[in-house]
């Protein structure tokens, strides 16, 4: 007689290794999975193959020596990267910062975000397998954001814009109409752009219940940023912990419910609607003046420590600063928002498939230049 | 005409007649591949907001030519841990079957190389052999993507058989005939009007059995690198390039034939009717490419025997009704019924049907 046991069909688990050069692996990651057909066992991320020191090489460095490295690290938001670094530089050293130039950290930081949010979705979505379209569009849109960076900066990618006491010089004045323009021109995107995941069977199909990150898990695993709110965690800096002048702008904090790949993406979405809310109340309310504090070049900190943090776009951007009086820190450590948002990846993926392996690792959003540092 | 009385009348006789029709297939396909390669990579650059290639020639038109060069001067790669033989004998397994379906399909009245009367069986049968050839560069390179990519394909193809069989066979019914010039000759009103769930059916099983978005997933490049062809270079790789858009021309010109009534049409001469029909298909299929995102292998397999299957075997019955209740001429109100019949059943099917399926339990 046939039994059960004999009619099941045996399989044997195999390991494949997705990266480090993989055309999903946002850079150089390594997943090394064991497989059983297109069923995913278990993974275990192998990162480390983009690691140049900074930390170290930042206490070699004078303190405003080490922002264009903070330009390297999170090379997708080099803005949020100069603004943590600022703080915390700022917080060790009793630096008061004028005000327009707060307005304008402010403007560069959520413009910053609507950026980062444009290569999060567009590469999710290119990582659920559309062919480049939703891509492409969310590129057109960050270049558009992209000029007015270059406007005040004269930099396309690594910025290098925010000083130890401000920013480095005033945004000229084509800056602000330029800026109102694209304002609105984003609105109109962002609600076309969410028109493509809510009404594409295929997408929701992908998306939905897939990859489903516990409350509880995001919690114990320190994530922040768009991956935990999508999880229910409604934890964001900029009202906890209110930095820069964050608070005198009225914005919401979107959380998801499910915790999955549609509410990342929803989320994200949510957040671009409210930067630009931002956006809209900052820009009438720039004042005029000094952009930068009288700041030596070479600054010498008082002896102790400091921790500033930020809302990043990707999560709760950290840097631990601990000053020995000299011109270079003593010990810099950043608290990279992506490295820490990768530790729930395996949880999130046992019992997918490849392709939803592929869809829950862009859903993250991270950049390998954070987490290898 | 019959092909034989055609074939006969040559000089020299068969022969002749063989050999000017197979050097007229490669050259046509081979045309009509590089126009399709122009037409995909500025369609979709429009598409994606982008420009697509404009430098090489004008308006881009040399662009394909430059490829052909290009992968011509490159180096052929072989993994050392591959099965030499079958790496190499792989891309020309793929591309035989193609010119296998185009010879059957005529480009103008008697323009064929043989007239089979059973010329849509034939192609049924013909068009899942490029899955050998898929298969053998899958195992044969050594890659556990490429075997991934090969396991998919066969999966695919072997599930997309059956609905696009049901569907042909409404067609074959309402033509009375499985000969290729028999069903264009009885599309006085083309069948896509006839049978529009058919031709919906149809071009959703051609699309997953040649790797067609949503379907892709054969080759994946965000999953699998490029599933199958990853590890192709130089000639091989553009072989594969050649049997992929070949197979999509040979398709669209299928789905000309039995839906769009072949070379039939006013004014223009008919082998430009076919070729317009032909590009017109293909556009379909860049623009689902450009638009849709791709599916998984399980969301696949589901929509083939969940949702494709039971909607041609209602298809089939109700064409069998109907054929059954006007034997000799098909009443032109029937349009609308179909059209009718297609709209309540696939909306009544997407409504008990859900792609998503949910985690596997491990």
């Amino acid at each position: 007689m046939t039994t059960t046991e004999e009619l099941t069909l045996h399989t044997e688990p195999f390991v494949l290794n997705f990266g480090p050069v993989h055309p999903s692996t946002h850079g150089v990651f390594r997943m090394r999975c064991t497989l059983d057909g297109e069923v995913v066992l278990d993974i275990e991320p192998v990162f480390g193959y983009l690691h140049r020191g900074v930390e170290k090489l930042a206490e070699e460095r004078t303190y405003t020596g080490f922002i264009p490295l903070t330009d390297r690290l999170d090379y997708i938001s080099p803005m949020s990267n100069n603004l943590g670094y600022c703080l915390a530089v700022e917080k060790l050293a009793g630096i008061k910062v004028p005000e327009r130039a707060e307005y304008i950290r402010v403007i560069m930081a959520e413009l910053q975000r609507l950026a980062n949010h444009c290569i999060a979705v567009g590469s999710m979505l290119n990582d659920a397998g559309a062919y480049y379209t939703p891509f492409m569009y969310a590129f057109r849109e960050r270049e558009k954001i992209i000029d007015l960076f270059d406007m005040v900066s004269g930099q396309r990618l690594t910025y290098n814009y925010m000083r130890i006491g401000g920013v480095s010089q005033d945004i000229p004045a084509e800056f602000l109409p330029a800026l109102k323009k694209i304002i609105s021109r984003l609105k109109k995107w962002v609600e076309e752009y969410e028109v493509l995941l809510k009404q594409n069977e295929i997408l929701l199909a992908r998306a939905k219940g897939v990859g489903i990150l516990a409350k509880e898990i995001a919690v114990n695993c320190g994530i922040s940023g768009p991956v935990a709110r999508a999880s229910g965690v409604k934890r964001d800096v900029r009202k906890d912990d209110p930095y820069s002048i964050y608070d005198r702008f009225q914005f919401d904090i979107p959380t998801g419910e499910a915790g999955d790949c549609y509410d990342r993406y929803r989320v994200r979405i949510e957040e671009m609607r409210q930067s630009l809310r931002i956006l809209e109340q900052a820009v009438p309310q720039i004042p005029g003046g000094a952009v930068k504090a009288d700041v030596p070049h070479l600054i010498r900190p008082p002896a102790g420590d400091a921790y500033a943090h930020i809302e990043s776009p990707k999560g709760e951007l950290g840097y631990y600063l601990v000053s020995d009086n000299s011109i270079a820190p003593y010990r810099c450590h950043v608290r990279p928002t992506s490295l820490i948002n990768l530790t729930a990846l395996r949880e999130m993926v046992k019992g997918w498939k490849v392709a939803d392996l592929i869809l829950i690792f862009g859903s993250i959003d991270i950049t390998m230049g954070e987490v290898d540092r | 005409m019959p092909a034989a009385a055609v074939a006969a009348d040559w000089p020299g006789g068969y022969w002749w007649h063989w050999l000017f029709y197979s050097v007229a297939i490669i050259g046509f396909l081979l045309t009509m591949v590089m126009g399709a390669i122009y037409l995909e990579r500025r369609g979709m650059g429009r598409m994606q907001s982008r420009l697509g290639p404009n430098r090489t020639g004008p308006f881009g038109l040399l662009q394909p030519v430059a490829d052909a060069v290009k992968v011509l001067l490159k180096e052929n790669i072989v993994p050392t841990a591959a099965d030499k033989i079958v790496h190499f004998v792989a891309p020309i397994v793929a591309f035989a079957p193609v010119l296998m379906i185009l010879a059957v399909l005529p480009i103008m009245n008697g323009a064929v190389l043989a007239d089979l009367n059973i010329g849509i069986l034939y192609i049924v049968a013909v068009s899942s052999i490029g899955t050998v050839g898929v298969f053998m560069a899958g195992w044969g390179s050594g890659n556990k993507y490429s075997l991934l990519g090969a396991m998919r394909n066969v999966a695919a193809v072997v599930s997309y058989e059956i609905p696009m069989v049901l569907a042909i066979v409404g067609v074959v019914l309402f033509a009375g005939s499985l000969t290729i010039s028999d069903i264009i000759a009885k599309q006085d009103i083309p069948f896509i009007l006839m049978q529009p769930l058919g031709f919906l059916l149809f071009f959703a099983a051609a699309c997953a059995e040649i790797n067609r978005s949503p379907f892709d997933l054969f080759e994946a490049d965000q999953e699998l690198v490029a599933g199958y062809m990853t590890e192709y270079s130089g000639m091989k790789f553009a072989m594969f390039y050649l049997v992929e858009y070949a197979e999509a021309i040979a398709m669209s010109a299928v789905i000309t034939t039995i839906f769009l009534s072949g070379w039939r049409g006013p004014w223009l001469p008919p082998w430009l009717w076919f070729i317009l029909k032909t590009f017109a298909v293909f556009f379909l299929m860049i623009w689902t490419r450009t638009t849709l995102p791709r599916v998984r292998i399980d969301q696949l397999m589901a929509f083939a025997w969940k949702f494709l299957f039971p909607l041609a075997i209602i298809n089939l019955f109700v064409t069998a009704i109907q054929v059954l209740a006007w034997p000799d001429a098909l009443p032109w109100f029937l349009i609308f019924i179909n059209f009718a019949v297609m709209g309540v059943l696939v909306l009544i099917w997407s409504k008990f049907f859900r792609l998503g399926w949910g985690r596997v339990q491990v």
